[in-house]
């Protein structure tokens, strides 16, 4: 589909720069002048900062002062250290919030997407808490789960007695848990408007005319809405995958990352900063790297597998027939336009 | 035909249960905010957080917080990175989204590729080497550092307005070209503002994620005359640990401007996230 888009507009170019014969300096001014900027920007804040975290990797180092080469040391070290070690333990948690969240978002949307009074309201007050700034989230919930206030109020209103009440971020049992909720309850409005907004751009007749068939919601959900949705429910399960590895300020805020909650940013910018041990801290940088490249080039290879690219919900069987459809349709039309 | 309506019937009293709880849940940890922000130190003491309390009309607390933190600084310098960052960012996305969409020429797939992985490199992994950088450019502890580094870390509207121009035909540029036009004089005079929508989106997009910025002001805006608001609220975790009526007070004057410009921008807003989310 892009391809044909692109060869189009190749070939107007070619007219356009037919017209502009002798115009080519200028084309070379506009090129230049209008990428310098960004890409000047682009080398000095990613390029050579990457190339710089591959090198540091392999050494034992401060900021300042002398480096020793230490070879894949810091590399083992990542799998090898408790610390780090636990906090891709922890991401479990977060991801399993992500499943969660997922999930819910899915339900919501579907809620709200049948049409609802009020739903404005609704997507409003749940949608709302992603904006508010991470650093603010962990105030919130380091309030909300303090002993004896928030939950702990609210559990006692509904007849819990506090002594049943665990320590919701001392417990070392429960503890991620509670901070991967504050994710779940981060992300999930903004999950479920992505998902509503996919929903949304399914045709509406299509419901009525199912309705009108007789298709209960069930069959709405799993036969119109499913489909339309499945490309981007995907895309933010592997995205949860990084992002769970990225959770950073809540924790940091709520309990910066002590009693087993230090997530891998956490315990990254802890290396990093205070204990200035600047080669580990690249090498978990590169392994991170490492493993959202993974999870892209699957997501990738899972849509080319599945669909026809990787923004389309057709799957590749449905794409064929239609275009094999098209092109009886064009040949009927131009037979039909030769006999006129 | 009455058994059917019976079962929409409750499968809509279902459906609302089901929203409301979860919108109160989505408002509870806020709510309570606003309660405790209100109290004196001693009904914080003595009531229930799920308290009302005495007055609303009692903005000491916000007072307290506004100074103690610094908020009034943290505005402005937040403010004036916003209003700096955001300019620079729709011009040097929108110039560079021209020029890739319009343009053939050799480089072209390398520098896409180049800014596509750049977007997958998560921000806070790359600012362990990124400080030395900024270091060595005598950047850290200047507000014009951080301006520049944080335009540099701008890929979301780069692809926002990509997106945009691919439906903004040739023709327009060629007729443009005909009567006379430069290549400069297409894009500021012809096409630059019919990119408003994808401007508004990115501002949005971008605007958002500047206001909560936080472990960037963190590291190169160590002075307390440079705190920007996330660095300024941040500061409550010392010296007010436990009092929660203040660091909630805190809390609310962050959330306040934003809470507004998301009421105005709503659709924008909503908008803006499905279009960030094709980049992914």
């Amino acid at each position: 589909m892009s391809e044909v888009i692109m060869s189009a507009a190749q070939k107007q170019k070619k007219s356009l720069k037919d017209i502009l014969r002798g115009k080519k300096g200028q084309q070379f001014l506009v090129i230049t002048l209008f990428m310098i900027v960004p890409l000047t920007l682009l080398i000095v804040f990613t390029g050579i900062p990457f190339f710089k975290m591959v090198q540091f990797s392999f050494y034992k180092m401060k900021y300042i002062g002398p480096r020793e080469f230490v070879g894949l040391q810091n590399y083992k070290d990542v799998f090898q250290r408790s610390d780090i070690f636990k906090s891709l333990i922890v991401s479990v948690y977060y991801m399993g919030g992500a499943v969660v969240q997922l999930g819910l978002a899915l339900f919501f949307a579907t809620l709200l997407v049948f049409g609802t009074k009020g739903s404005s309201l609704f997507k409003g007050a749940m949608f709302f808490p992603y904006l508010i700034c991470g650093i603010a989230v962990g105030f919130i919930f380091k309030f909300f789960y303090a002993r004896g206030f928030v939950l702990d109020s609210i559990l006692n209103l509904f007849g819990t007695d506090f002594d049943d009440i665990p320590l919701w971020l001392q417990d070392k049992r429960i503890n991620n848990i509670s901070l991967a909720a504050t994710s779940v309850w981060r992300y999930l409005g903004q999950n479920m408007i992505l998902f509503l907004g996919a929903m949304m751009s399914v045709d509406t007749e299509l419901y009525e005319a199912a309705q009108l068939d007789g298709a209960n919601k069930w069959h709405q959900f799993r036969y119109i809405i499913l489909p339309s949705i499945k490309s981007i429910v995907v895309l933010n399960l592997i995205l949860s995958i990084s992002g769970s590895l990225s959770a950073f300020e809540p924790p940091y805020v709520i309990t910066n990352g002590t009693m087993g909650t230090g997530t891998y940013f956490v315990i990254m910018n802890r290396l990093a900063h205070e204990n200035q041990k600047v080669g580990l801290a690249c090498a978990m940088a590169i392994v991170l790297l490492a493993i959202i490249i993974v999870c892209t080039v699957a997501q990738k290879l899972f849509f080319k597998y599945m669909f026809d690219d990787g923004t389309a919900d057709e799957s590749k069987a449905a794409v064929k027939k239609r275009k094999q459809h098209e092109k009886i349709n064009r040949k009927a039309l131009r037979e039909g336009e030769s006999k006129v | 035909m009455k058994k059917m309506k019976a079962g929409t019937f409750i499968f809509t009293v279902l459906k609302y249960v089901a929203l409301a709880t979860a919108s109160i849940a989505a408002l509870i940890p806020v709510l309570v905010c606003i309660l405790t922000a209100f109290k004196t130190n001693e009904e914080y003491a003595t009531t229930s957080v799920l308290e009302l309390p005495q007055s609303f009309l009692y903005f000491e607390n916000f007072k307290i917080a506004f100074e103690k933190a610094n908020m009034l600084r943290g505005f402005f310098n937040t403010g004036l990175v916003m209003i700096v960052v955001l300019t620079a960012s729709v011009f040097i996305g929108s110039m560079l989204a021209f020029v890739l969409n319009r343009f053939r020429f050799r480089g072209n797939a390398v520098v896409q590729n180049l800014f596509m992985f750049a977007a997958l490199i998560p921000g806070i992994a790359t600012q362990v080497t990124v400080y030395q950088i900024m270091h060595t450019l005598g950047f850290i502890n200047h507000l014009y550092g951080y301006m520049i580094v944080m335009m540099g870390t701008d890929i979301i509207s780069i692809y926002i307005f990509l997106q945009f121009f691919e439906n903004l035909p040739v023709s327009l540029d060629e007729s443009a070209i005909m009567d006379g036009c430069t290549y400069f004089g297409v894009f500021f005079k012809i096409l630059f503002p019919l990119l408003k929508p994808a401007i508004v989106t990115s501002l949005v997009l971008k605007g958002v994620g500047i206001y909560n910025e936080y472990y960037m002001s963190n590291l190169y805006l160590q002075t307390p005359e440079l705190k920007t608001i996330s660095t300024a609220l941040y500061t409550f975790t010392g010296p007010y640990g436990n009092q929660y009526n203040y660091i909630c007070a805190g809390v609310l004057i962050t959330i306040i401007p934003i809470l507004i410009l998301f009421l105005i921008f709503q659709k924008q807003v909503y908008g803006g996230m499905a279009a960030g989310a094709v980049k992914g």
